[in-house]
């Protein structure tokens, strides 16, 4: 088995060319946000490609299911965040070496550089090693990088670095500063002053003082003195600084091409992994969704939205979670029920869940079966308009019209608050038309709308409603449940409690 | 080196956090009195007093007795100990002079130059102090001020004020700078230290001979400012270490010269106190502290040393034999002297327990490991039942801070509500603590609480009242004498009635 990719199973499920443009849907289901706080931090790696490419394939699927539970395992984890670090340490070297304007400089922070890769692939070949392995790809991986470290090329770049380095750490000077003068020689174990000077005094310590040494900057440049002075030092040392030189020239390509692509495409996972965690810490569960593309039947308990609940956990507030289930011929949720109540939210949670299992990571929840669609398609309410009803209500037309051209019976579809801007009898006519479309399709399908009518058009729709707490109706639960819409019941239970029913009123107006 | 003039072998912590109570045993002792009589205006020797006096009661047997010692010896010696005084000021004042213009510097070279000047400075400061020690040493008898004076002889020989010297001199550079370096990140110069250059003592034949190493230099252009800023950088990276080195080194030495300030302050305040007190002939005697186990409280012309201080004139002192003592209710007259009395407890034993003398002809008490003060609080009139809850809170606040052989004193308390309630809360709070032995002084008129507690007839209560003669004449005096009813309705009612025979219960 030969190593191609820790993220693609073969080949040629790679994409030709990276897509640097997010998906449609993106920001009706919150998932910039989401992939934005994922990849927070780990810019260096442009890994938002990849989470703009979806997979169509329950293998390719399963291939990165295996290699995110190996990193499960924290010390794996760890070892391959120690070598993330590593590897951007030593791009932060080379950088580093690029902007200097001394030779000798230059090839000091380019040798630190060489240092820090050897050391990286080192610890992670030994690491390796360790490691329960389980996945195709971690498993491919091991068996290159086993190649790799024994082969010549590498013990060889190894020896040379670490001898060079040793070297030049055993260089030791003096300089004598008189007036203008600066004299360089070499150091013959003349007294440390300091210690003298601490010493006599030592008799007066009466615990901690002030600390009076003075913090000197120093940029990783040299002035011309010091420049100076190093050349001085060199010439004390001919030998050591001409092999420095070879070195730089010979080493130029020391960097595996196979090892840097896994570097950038292990932080897949690690940043998913990170990202996760913050969620558990806070006790929500993850799980690895069941993904089918046979059947329609798909569930999912105890899910959020990833977005929202990030925002609730940085304000330390309680997150509702929720659940579905669609058995067969189940297709369509019709959410309804009282506003500010979690229906949005309910909603975009299955279009997240959808699309982060068709990424092949795990996803917010106790236990998933979700549906690996062809295309996902969202219909949001646009910013509302109320100089132009006409045009808004034709705009929403156009853009239904349009999901329901390109929708396949693969695709997955999430439409919130839809015909919103005409009449009640209107909405209910055209929501009647629309739905008899998403029915015949064969669409799986959320929708979020304040017409009851529609949750009970066929035995493929089912009703689900946003609820309130029994005791008082202004605190919502933010919890959707499988119900029939509750219609009025709603507002009247808080005009009861503001006093404002009927027989409430006509007993305060009675004098 | 250490003053050790408060502790046997501990420095005196001037921000030492003080008793939790601090604010209230200042406010009901009416401390600051005291204290202003210590410090004549010198706000330094006021928070030295206020520190010390205050914390008394955390401090050993042994180490008041110490203290006694070595009060003793500045009573004695007073324009000595005056001197070593002024002579620890003047180095604090002289360092902060030579502190000032330096003190926004960044520069290793200026933090070096400073310190050069402080420490000749603090030299000459320490000869003077080792020439006094030389002249006076004999004359002290504690063992506090012996100890000290043996330490200047040891620790500042002639020897050592020459290699001392040596070194100040040597860091002037008069013949550059050396330095060490190794190579850090980058082949930048790292791990700079500071070397002594060897001195000459091989014969300049042989140092001509020897094999010498390669030395390389260069030199600066002198119009190359860039080129003298990287040098003078450079040189800053040499002797960053051992001007800080210095600078620590002169800052030890302040700080020996503040503690010896700080230590010598009680006692200066001590004696401008002592000075007060015979100036208009009241007694003064050093207390004989017992063991915190014990319960003792034996006196004898015992007076307010705030109300002396404040009235300028002589003062009543009263008298107590009281040898296994756990309880003290005072009762009486009232402006008959039992709040002057009691305040005179606590200040004695502040004032012992600090290590002074104490405003008496003659004093023993048992040192106590807190003292605790529950005053009612006069600036509240209003009799409320809030009133009550913040008594009780204070109270019950006292009592998470309790500790054993502490000393508490009430000065009408729980008066907040009325007598029969008030007496009956009193009894339940007195009865616990007394069987806890903690030792209580209860200044009350509440008549039911004072006649319960005699009635019982324990051995280990004195009930003193504020003495009144026959004729209704107050002499101050607190006396031992059973609790009676007629704290002063009775005079009070005789005064308005013109009826001086009037003796009768009231119900």
């Amino acid at each position: 088995m030969t190593f191609h990719s820790i993220l693609f199973a073969r080949a040629e499920d790679r994409a030709t060319h990276e897509i640097s443009e997010a998906p449609a849907f993106f920001v009706d289901l919150n998932l910039d946000q989401v992939v934005a706080a994922i990849t927070i931090g780990k810019q260096e790696y442009n890994l938002k490609p990849f989470y703009y490419a979806p997979l169509h394939d329950v293998d390719a699927i399963q291939y990165r299911h295996e290699v995110m539970r190996d990193l499960e395992d924290r010390s794996w984890f760890e070892s391959i965040t120690a070598f993330g670090n590593k590897m951007r340490a030593m791009r932060a070297h080379l950088a580093q070496a690029d902007k200097l304007y001394y030779r000798l400089q230059k090839e000091s922070w380019f040798l630190d550089a060489v240092e820090i890769y050897c050391d990286a692939v080192n610890c992670l070949a030994a690491d390796l090693g360790r490691a329960d392995l389980k996945s195709r790809g971690f498993l491919a991986f091991r068996a290159y990088v086993a190649d790799y470290v024994a082969s010549d090329r590498f013990t060889a770049l190894v020896a040379e670095t670490k001898k060079l380095k040793a070297d030049l750490a055993e260089v030791r000077y003096c300089i004598l500063i008189k007036g203008n003068t600066v004299k360089v020689r070499r150091y013959e174990s003349e007294r440390d002053y300091s210690v003298d000077v601490e010493r006599t005094f030592e008799r007066f310590k009466q615990g901690a003082v002030k600390d009076y040494t003075v913090k000197l900057l120093t940029g990783p440049d040299m002035n011309h003195v010091e420049a100076q002075a190093l050349d001085l030092v060199v010439r004390l040392h001919p030998d050591l600084f001409a092999r420095l030189d070879d070195y730089c020239v010979r080493s130029r390509g020391y960097l595996d091409e196979t090892i840097k692509t896994f570097d950038r495409e292990v932080q897949f996972y690690v940043a998913y992994l990170e990202y996760v965690a913050e969620f558990k810490r806070t006790g929500l569960r993850f799980c690895y969704p069941h993904v089918v593309t046979q059947v329609k039947e798909v569930y999912e308990y105890e899910g959020y939205d990833l977005a929202l609940a990030r925002k609730l956990i940085l304000a330390n507030s309680p997150i509702a979670c929720n659940d579905f289930h669609l058995r067969d011929p189940e297709r369509i949720i019709v959410v309804s029920g009282p506003n500010q109540g979690g229906k949005t939210t309910f909603a975009r949670t299955f279009g997240q869940l959808h699309y982060l299992a068709s990424l092949g990571c795990p996803v917010p929840g106790r236990e998933a079966q979700l549906y690996l669609f062809d295309r996902l398609f969202t219909h949001f309410e646009q910013a509302e308009d109320l100089q132009n009803l006409r045009g808004k209500l034709e705009d929403d037309l156009v853009r239904i019209h349009d999901i329901l051209d390109q929708a396949t019976p693969r695709s997955v579809v999430i439409m919130n608050e839809i015909l919103t801007s005409t009449t009640l009898q209107d909405a209910v006519s055209l929501g009647k038309k629309v739905m008899a479309r998403i029915i015949e399709l064969d669409l799986l399908c959320v929708c979020v709308t304040f017409l009851d009518e529609l949750a009970a058009m066929s035995e493929k729709t089912v009703s689900m409603v946003s609820t309130v707490a029994p005791d008082d109706p202004t605190v919502r639960t933010f919890k959707i449940v499988r119900r029939p819409p509750d219609g009025l019941s709603y507002a009247l239970s808080i005009a009861e409690k503001h006093r404002l029913t009927f027989h409430q009123l006509a007993e305060r107006l009675d004098p | 080196m250490k003053a050790f003039l408060m502790y046997r072998e501990r420095d005196f912590d001037l921000k030492r956090t003080l008793p939790w109570n601090a604010q209230a045993l200042t406010q009901d002792l009416e401390l600051d009195t005291l204290l202003n009589a210590m410090a004549l205006g010198d706000q330094f020797l006021l928070e030295v007093a206020r520190a010390a006096v205050l914390s008394g009661v955390n401090e050993e047997l042994g180490t008041v007795l110490y203290r006694q010692g070595v009060l003793r010896d500045c009573l004695d010696h007073a324009s000595v100990v005056r001197d070593i005084y002024a002579l620890a000021v003047g180095a604090i004042e002289g360092e902060k002079k030579a502190y000032f213009y330096s003190y926004f510097s960044k520069h290793p070279d200026a933090i070096l130059d400073r310190a050069i000047e402080v420490l000749e400075m603090f030299v000459g400061m320490l000869k003077r102090l080792r020439t006094i020690a030389d002249q006076h040493a004999s004359a002290f008898a504690s063992e506090g001020f012996k100890t000290f004076f043996a330490m200047l002889d040891h620790e500042l020989s002639d020897e050592y004020f020459a290699v001392v010297q040596d070194h100040l001199k040597g860091l002037k550079f008069r013949g550059g700078v050396l330095i060490s370096a190794g190579l850090g990140q980058g082949l930048k110069g790292a791990d700079y230290a500071l070397r002594k250059p060897e001195g000459r003592k091989q014969h300049w034949l042989r140092q001509a001979f020897a094999a010498r190493p390669p030395v390389y230099a260069f030199t600066i252009a002198d119009r190359d400012e860039n080129g003298a800023r990287a040098l003078s950088d450079l040189r800053d990276r040499g002797i960053n270490v051992v001007a800080n080195a210095l600078a620590q080194s002169a800052d030890h030495i302040l700080s020996f010269f503040t503690l010896l300030r700080t230590e010598l302050a009680f006692y200066i305040g001590c004696l401008n106190l002592h000075g007060q007190l015979v100036a208009k002939g009241e007694p003064v005697c050093f207390p004989l502290p017992a063991a915190p186990a014990e319960r003792r409280h034996v006196f004898a012309g015992l007076y307010d040393v705030c109300l002396f201080l404040t009235l300028g004139q002589k003062v009543v002192g009263s008298a107590l034999a009281a040898g296994n003592m756990d309880l003290a209710i005072i009762t009486g007259a009232n402006q008959g002297g039992k709040s002057t009395f009691l305040r005179s407890i606590g200040l004695a034993q502040l004032m012992m327990q600090s290590g002074m003398f104490v405003p008496a002809e003659s004093f023993c008490a048992n040192v106590c490991d807190a003292l605790f003060t529950h005053y009612r609080r006069e600036e509240d009139t209003t009799m409320t039942s809030g009133k009550l809850d913040e008594e009780l809170g204070r109270m019950s606040a006292i009592v998470d801070h309790m500790k054993p052989n502490a000393l508490l004193l009430f000065n009408e308390s729980f008066t907040a509500t009325n007598e029969r309630e008030g007496s009956e809360i009193a009894r339940q709070i007195v009865s616990a603590l007394v069987a806890k032995r903690i030792k209580v002084f209860f200044v009350t008129h509440l008549y039911t609480l004072a006649r319960g507690f005699y009635d019982k007839g324990m051995t280990n209560a004195v009930f003193l009242v504020a003495e009144r003669r026959a004729d209704g004449e107050r002499t101050f005096r607190i006396i031992e004498g059973e609790p009676s009813q007629t704290s002063y309705g009775d005079d009070v009612y005789d005064r308005i009635f013109g009826n001086a025979e009037q003796d009768r219960n009231r119900p």
